[in-house]
């Protein structure tokens, strides 16, 4: 838990009852104003992220500051020369603000390439795996997922050097033991189905399944989660700077910045907030993302929302 | 006197669309009413107005009055007091009906208890005795047993007992047969038929299967969208259909000449 | 239930069995020498050797496992290669923190959001089951370090009632220090979980009321509250109670982050100590201690559910999935 909640599987996904689907009416009307309503919810998202995303493009071209720029008053105030003030070192807050935003995207989008990489292949592998080698993967993923993310990352942080690559690689890593076992479970739901025995007897070769059938069939659950992993890697990356095992200085990341002004939270508290608001407001945008992604591709759980 | 009374109901979503539009029907003491449509006609909502258990957010307009009570305005206090005496329902899926982790027999014994005051041995024996009339063999291990762990024909009519239990004027039943095996479903249809005799229960019997109504009742109303579009006698309307509609809805009743041989050999 | 309790029991010995050797190897195979903690930057190749010797590093792997797991065997966590303390009495002590904060935090957030998470679906159509679902939808999305900061802002630095972090030294003989030092931390770990476990219970109940056992009691003229007493508490606490299950576990592994904000000598701030130290014997005694948790608490959920649900009785095979 604390901050780096694991599985990121909604709970929607789990314990559908069967036969409570036979679409009344009702149901069926509700459903579809609550797609409309739900495409509000990808909308507010796209923008709450996007806001983010756009200042990490923008921090590419240009900056208020340079990042290294001391010259600064130390612990201004918001005001003219500086939007939102500066750090104790003099700093300006908007200019590392800006470059903290590009590195959580970064953290947030290197992780779940990683997680979906070696996720999608080893649950794949697992869900075609013989019985006994199906189940040791089971079993040993869900070991791997009872223990927090945080924790893993920082053994591989620790092994390796404090770098922003270095937390990618540990978040991504163990992430993907949940997005291993989310893709077991729906490779072999797919698998069960008739019309995959219906190929396999037409002679459709295994590698033709998996790319003709299983993955169209799995995507969407597939990308909802990975939406929803997206927000927990930038938590998690913050958490790991804040324990100063992030990217090292002079790069801002958020939850470096956070340890940095928590001392003078109360003397300079715009360090102390700026920081915590943006990376809110980049995960809130990120699962409103995933849920409203989840409604429009995923049309069982729909009527689960509102 | 009629035992059912609906008159102009009206059932409205949230948003105003209606799904039910001023729908009326009576059915009287001991008698037995067919109401027929395609998934999707407001035929499952109507029975859900009558117990006023509409799903939230959905409401009704109009007068349904069920034993003298006028159900449309009536507090959730009056209609804990009807559902179950004066009309009981059984539903489509025996298997979602039934509380998955509860033993078939306390499932059973809360109406008793509830209704009837039933106790110790006394309820024991209700409950047995209950299982027994909707014909289950072994109505000891039934009553032990958890819904999963009996057959779907036995958990539909565990079901039917559970509806049967407080003895309810009305006997509501929603695509009773819909979710059983073929070989089944004739059983269970000769034996809501005979218990309801017995009981001279009114019954009203929701299905999309003209065949299966014709079977048990003796007049018919036919929705569509929300309407009824037709009514009367069920072996005129299967006979003579008028609308469009409900010819659809007899050519596609599948055992439609052995269900008609079944009634007129009676 | 006796053969599923002992497959069960078999299953948790082979996974930490599994868990050891998975751990151990993983330590080895990282870059990284420990005796390079024990000596000062410009040591000798023999000063280093002779700390590699005195720690036991230079033995092969083999060698350095079984004893290990010997120590393990005779309940002897080993001992630390830089304190040179034994490894077992420190986890005692820091769990003397960890539990009590992991326990309090869990039972509040349970205390939180249950009525909070039936709330949010009983009451989906009204404005405030919509504000309690925005209010854990912004819950997941706060980093757990960040409300601890602005709890401490608000309530330690501002207000002054309760200390800003810190432990009393000598822990427990001071019982109300010790309880006004954690009552922050609590609340922290609390708010964080309980915004997910919120979305859990809203959707466990949505899933009882919507269902057709529900509409059946109630059509048979049992109250709305009888029903849900009597039915939906039952399904719905089986879904949630896994989900409770992994977050205690990981609410004890994790209060890291929570221990570090509030400096908490805790069983997480060992292990962070631990780890940028390459000190093996306290990263393996932690994280072996940590996984028996894991384990007993994934085997105590399970068997809770078992309890309540009898589909999973009934299921073939007592293994794990």
């Amino acid at each position: 838990m604390t901050g780096v909640q694991k599985t990121g599987q909604a709970p929607e996904e789990t314990g559908r009852t069967p036969g409570t689907s036979s679409a009344t009416p009702a149901k069926s009307v509700e459903s579809a104003k609550q797609g409309a309503r739900r495409s509000y919810t990808l909308i507010a998202g796209c923008v709450l992220a996007g806001l983010i995303v756009l200042l990490a493009a923008v921090s590419f071209v240009w900056l208020p500051y340079a990042p290294d720029d001391t010259s600064g008053t130390r612990l201004a105030a918001p005001g003219a020369g500086h939007l939102l003030g500066t750090d104790k070192l003099g700093r300006d807050l908007f200019t590392q603000l800006m470059t903290g935003s590009r590195i959580a995207v970064e953290a947030g989008l290197g992780s779940v390439l990683t997680a979906a990489l070696i996720g999608v292949s080893l649950g794949v592998l697992s869900a075609f795996a013989l019985g006994w080698l199906d189940d040791t993967l089971a079993a040993f993923l869900d070991i791997l997922i009872a223990f927090p993310t945080l924790l893993l990352a920082m053994l591989i942080v620790a092994a390796r050097s404090a770098t922003l690559g270095s937390a990618v690689l540990a978040i991504g890593l163990a992430q993907s033991a949940v997005v291993a076992r989310l893709v077991r479970i729906l490779v072999k739901r797919v698998l069960a189905q008739d019309y995959i025995t219906a190929a396999r007897t037409s002679g459709t070769s295994w590698p033709r399944v998996v790319a003709g059938h299983v993955l169209p069939n799995i995507w969407p659950t597939l990308v909802v989660n990975l939406a929803l992993q997206f927000g927990l890697a930038v938590l998690a990356e913050a958490s790991l700077s804040y324990l100063g095992l992030g990217a090292p200085p002079p790069n801002a990341s958020w939850g470096r910045m956070l340890q940095e002004a928590q001392a003078t939270f109360t003397t300079a508290p715009a360090g102390a907030l700026a920081p915590g608001v943006l990376l809110v407001l980049l995960v809130i945008g990120v699962n409103l993302i995933a849920d409203g992604l989840r409604d429009t591709l995923d049309p069982t759980a729909r009527r689960r929302r509102a | 006197m009629t035992l059912l009374d609906i008159r102009d109901l009206t059932i409205r979503t949230a948003d105003g669309r209606v799904l039910v539009d001023r729908l009326s029907l009576t059915v009287s003491p001991g008698e037995r009413l067919g109401l027929i449509g395609e998934s999707g006609s407001g035929k499952s909502l109507t029975t859900l107005a009558v117990l006023g258990l509409l799903p939230e957010g959905m409401t009704a307009t109009g007068s349904v009055e069920l034993a003298g009570t006028q159900i449309v305005e009536a507090s959730e206090k009056q209609l804990n007091g009807v559902r179950g005496r004066d009309a009981a329902i059984v539903f489509q899926e025996p298997l979602t009906a039934l509380d998955p982790l509860m033993r078939v027999g306390r499932q059973l014994a809360e109406p008793l208890r509830r209704r009837r005051g039933l106790r110790g041995t006394e309820l024991k024996r209700a409950v047995t005795q209950a299982l027994e009339q909707v014909r289950l063999p072994e109505p000891g291990r039934i009553a032990r047993a958890f819904p999963h762990q009996i057959s779907g024909g036995q958990r539909q009519r565990a079901a039917l007992a559970l509806a049967l239990a407080c003895e309810p004027k009305l006997l509501i039943a929603d695509e009773p047969t819909t979710a059983l095996d073929v070989s089944v479903q004739a059983e269970m249809l000769d034996l809501v038929d005979t218990l309801v005799r017995e009981r001279e229960m009114a019954v009203l019997f929701v299905s999309h299967d003209l065949a299966v109504v014709a079977r048990i009742t003796d007049r018919a109303v036919v929705m569509k969208d929300g309407r009824a579009v037709e009514r009367g006698d069920v072996r005129e309307i299967v006979r003579h259909p008028r609308q469009e509609y409900t010819k659809a809805l007899v050519g596609s009743a599948r055992r439609l000449e052995s269900a008609l041989d079944v009634r007129s050999a009676r | 239930m006796t053969r599923y309790l002992l497959r069960r029991l078999a299953f948790l010995v082979v996974s930490l069995v599994l868990a050891s050797v998975v751990l151990f190897l993983l330590l080895r195979m990282l870059p990284g020498d420990p005796a390079n903690a024990l000596t000062s930057v410009g040591a000798s190749p023999e000063q280093i050797a002779a700390a590699r010797h005195s720690i036991g590093s230079d033995k092969p792997l083999p060698e350095q496992f079984t004893h290990w797991i010997g120590q393990l065997a005779s309940g002897d966590l080993g001992t630390s290669f830089v304190s040179s303390l034994p490894v077992g009495p420190e986890v005692l002590a820091r769990l003397n923190v960890t539990v009590p904060l992991t326990l309090a935090a869990f039972v509040l957030a349970v205390v939180i959001a249950v009525p909070a998470g039936f709330a949010a679906a009983y009451k989906r159509h009204t404005w405030y089951g919509a504000l309690l679902s925005g209010i854990s939808q912004l819950g997941i999305a706060v980093p757990v370090f960040w409300l601890g900061m602005i709890l401490i802002a608000v309530f330690a630095l501002n207000a002054g009632w309760l200390p800003a972090g810190g432990f009393p030294p000598d822990g427990w003989a001071q019982p109300a220090e010790a309880v006004r030092s954690l009552i922050l931390p609590v609340v922290t770990i609390a708010l964080v979980m309980s915004a997910s476990l919120i979305r859990y219970v809203r959707s466990a109940t949505l899933d009882v009321l919507d269902s057709d056992y529900l509409r059946t009691a109630r059509a048979l003229g049992s109250s709305f509250s009888g029903a849900m007493w009597r039915h939906g508490l039952r399904n719905a606490s089986v879904p949630v109670i896994s989900v409770l299950g992994m977050e205690l576990a990981s609410t004890l592994l994790g209060a890291v982050v929570v221990e570090s904000v509030y400096a908490l000598p805790g069983l997480g701030s060992f292990l962070a100590t631990g780890i940028s130290q390459h000190d093996y014997p306290v990263i393996q005694g932690v994280l072996f201690v940590s996984t028996l948790a894991v384990l007993v608490i994934g085997f105590a959920a399970d068997l809770v559910q078992r309890i309540i649900d009898p589909r999973l009785r009934d299921r073939l095979s007592g293994g794990a999935r």
